[in-house]
């Protein structure tokens, strides 16, 4: 009985139009991506962290934490904006929103995928996380938070699927609060350690926030636009104008978010610490330039903003491709500040140390980081198969 | 009533003037300067300050929340960069070899003094800070200040190895140590040596130019409470303004 409610269930929520073999080959495709990149990961616990990640001693963190970062990040901004169209209602992007709370799932789930094989004992963590909480430790707030979110939205999203609006609005709105939270305390891991002055300050943590703003609007108009696409298949006008208002969405936290990361840099070079000042350099014409100049201001910013001008709201097609661009951006924006904050030498000036360390992640890292990629479309695919009805049926909140 | 009136008035002193305006002067002065709120909150002279210690780097007597209070004196300017210290740790401890593993470790630099240059050694290890921020950031507790001599401790067995503990440390004094699958870093030898009777850490007893002082900065007899109480020495810590309130304190002998 219970198997069978359960295909009930799933047969009023699939999508069998995305029931082609190229689909199949797609959602395979990741899947196998998936495996190989996160054995990468694995491979640590066998092989040893140190022996097959590229962090020392004096850059304990790099493109991993940066890479948990990026998608935790992306999640909190899937999850606000959801829980605003939930909440609110009567918001347009409301109908869009069911897929929303999927992706900042999905999005999640990458980034407990990477950092789960970035930290060197999780098994610890899973005992001592629960019988040796330190109410001081940003970390450990951080990650508490985010596994309470998760769970809200595993909850919230069981609800949307079976029609429970008032559990899914609850659990919606406690997931959206943990998930603020959660990102205000993954701020906080950098921004309140005085010795790294690059991080070190109350900004950070509002430049995250808006962070996330930022790249959730991104991440909404391009799955949107993506799992039309896919289908081949025309947005209904509902839909277009709910895409339309994450593009808006997306231009107006972008503006704000090039503001936010200005007056960052511009802080360091006004006073303040030599060593903050050395960091911000590694980004301005230092060994983080090219990541910085080009993939952060240009691709990042500028090339989204002449899209978002050029498709003037309208060509949705554009507008996915600045979102694509903003979420290329983020990404590298994280690195850059998880390893900025790093390659200045604590003791610069002695052991005639250089004024950048060197840190290149290994092979191993970025197989990590296309399975983290991978758990992201693989989960995209499945869900628009699996759920495809729950994402383009019409708001009910 | 204008300055050039004021200055007319003959002065009557302060012979007449009611003991109750005396008083209500001395109490708006004290209350300016920050005495009733423990000279830190709006003085612009901290009680510190006042008393001559502020920019001391050495914690004030009676601010010991330890039974002991180990920390350790480096005579700088004696080092001569024979690494006894730092073979002397690696054995005690059994600090295992490469990923950068090392408890304690010696600087260099060249200086030029007049013209002349001068080779400079500074020996570093954990500065088993009062404020530390690797015992903040730990998630799980996995180090912590040991009440009973304030030295900052590792539980290997709770460590998650994430590694927020090793970029939170303005000292650089944490490793990861790929044999015991845990951050690791200085302990004073508390598990080695002190726990055992001996009286010095493994560094500074194997130092041959004596520039490790290591004791308990709160008995008045030992020879650490001494130089850090001298007046004509000047005292200085690495990277102060991180505010984690070191116990690994500088000074040329």
């Amino acid at each position: 009985m219970a198997n069978n409610s359960v295909a009930d269930l799933f047969a009023e929520t699939q999508d069998t139009s995305l029931a082609t073999p190229g689909m199949n080959r797609a959602t395979i495709f990741f899947l196998i991506t998936i495996v190989v990149g996160l054995s990468c990961g694995v491979a640590a616990f066998i092989f040893g962290h140190h022996n097959i990640y590229n962090n020392t001693r004096e850059v304990p963190w790099g493109l991993l934490i940066s890479t948990y970062a990026f998608w935790a990040i992306t999640s909190t901004g899937l999850c606000i904006y959801a829980a605003i169209s939930h909440l609110f209602g009567g918001t347009r992007m409301a109908i869009v929103s069911n897929r929303m709370v999927w992706m900042s799932i999905v999005c999640i789930l990458g980034a407990f995928a990477t950092i789960g094989v970035e930290i060197a004992s999780p098994h610890r963590m899973l005992i001592y996380n629960i019988i040796s909480p330190n109410p001081t430790s940003n970390i450990w707030w951080m990650g508490t938070l985010y596994g309470l979110a998760v769970g809200c939205m595993i909850v919230e999203f069981f609800g949307i699927v079976t029609g429970l609006a008032r559990i899914a609005v609850i659990l919606g709105t406690a997931g959206a609060v943990a998930e603020i939270l959660a990102n205000s305390c993954l701020g906080g891991v950098f921004a309140t350690l005085p010795a790294r002055p690059y991080w070190y300050g109350g900004q950070l943590p509002i430049y995250f926030l808006t962070s996330a703003f930022l790249s959730g609007a991104a991440a909404a108009v391009l799955f949107n636009f993506l799992a039309y696409k896919i289908r081949g298949a025309e947005m209904s006008e509902a839909v277009k104008n709910g895409v339309k208002s994450a593009g808006k969405a997306m231009i107006l936290v972008l503006v704000l978010y090039t503001v936010a990361t200005f007056w960052r840099l511009i802080m360091y070079y006004v006073g303040g610490s030599e060593l903050g000042r050395i960091a911000a350099g590694a980004l301005i014409n230092g060994p983080l330039s090219i990541n910085f100049w080009v993939f952060e201001v240009c691709v990042g910013i500028i090339l989204p903003l002449l899209l978002i001008i050029l498709s003037r709201l309208q060509n949705l097609g554009m507008m996915a491709s600045a979102g694509l661009l903003i979420l290329i951006g983020q990404f590298i924006a994280r690195y850059d500040l998880v390893a900025g904050g790093l390659l200045v030498p604590e003791f610069i000036g002695w052991d005639n140390a250089p004024t950048y360390l060197g840190y290149v992640p290994s092979i191993f890292e970025i197989a990590v980081v296309i399975g983290s990629l991978s758990v992201v479309c693989f989960g995209f695919l499945i869900g628009e198969r699996v759920f495809g009805k729950v994402f383009t049926q019409s708001e009910h909140h | 009533m204008n300055i050039e009136e004021l200055e007319k008035e003959k002065n009557e002193g302060i012979e007449t003037m009611p003991i109750e305006e005396r008083r209500n002067f001395l109490k708006m002065g004290l209350m300016v300067t920050g005495v009733f709120l423990g000279g830190t909150v709006l003085s612009l002279t901290s009680v510190d300050t006042a008393k001559g210690t502020s920019n001391a780097v050495v914690p004030p007597d009676g601010k010991y929340p330890y039974t002991k209070h180990y920390g350790m004196v480096m005579r700088q300017n004696n080092c001569i960069d024979c690494e006894k210290c730092m073979d002397a740790c690696r054995e005690t401890n059994h600090v295992p070899e490469g990923h950068g593993a090392w408890r304690t470790m010696i600087q260099e630099r060249i200086t030029t003094v007049e013209g002349v240059e001068k080779q400079e050694f500074r020996p570093i290890l954990c500065n088993h800070c009062n404020r530390p921020p690797c015992v903040r950031v730990c998630p799980t507790k996995a180090t912590v200040k040991d009440p009973e001599t304030g030295i900052v401790v590792m539980n290997y067995s709770k460590c998650i190895g994430c590694k927020t503990c090793m970029a939170a440390c303005p000292y650089n004094a944490r490793y990861f140590n790929h044999e015991k699958y845990a951050i690791d870093k200085c302990n004073f030898c508390l598990d080695t040596r002190l726990s055992k009777g001996e009286k010095e850490t493994a560094c500074a007893a194997a130092c041959p130019a004596d520039v490790r002082v290591f004791g308990d900065i709160k008995d008045k007899s030992t020879e650490i409470y001494q130089l850090l109480h001298e007046p004509d020495n000047k005292i200085w810590v690495l990277r102060p303004e991180c505010g984690a309130l070191p116990n690994v304190f500088y000074m040329n002998a």
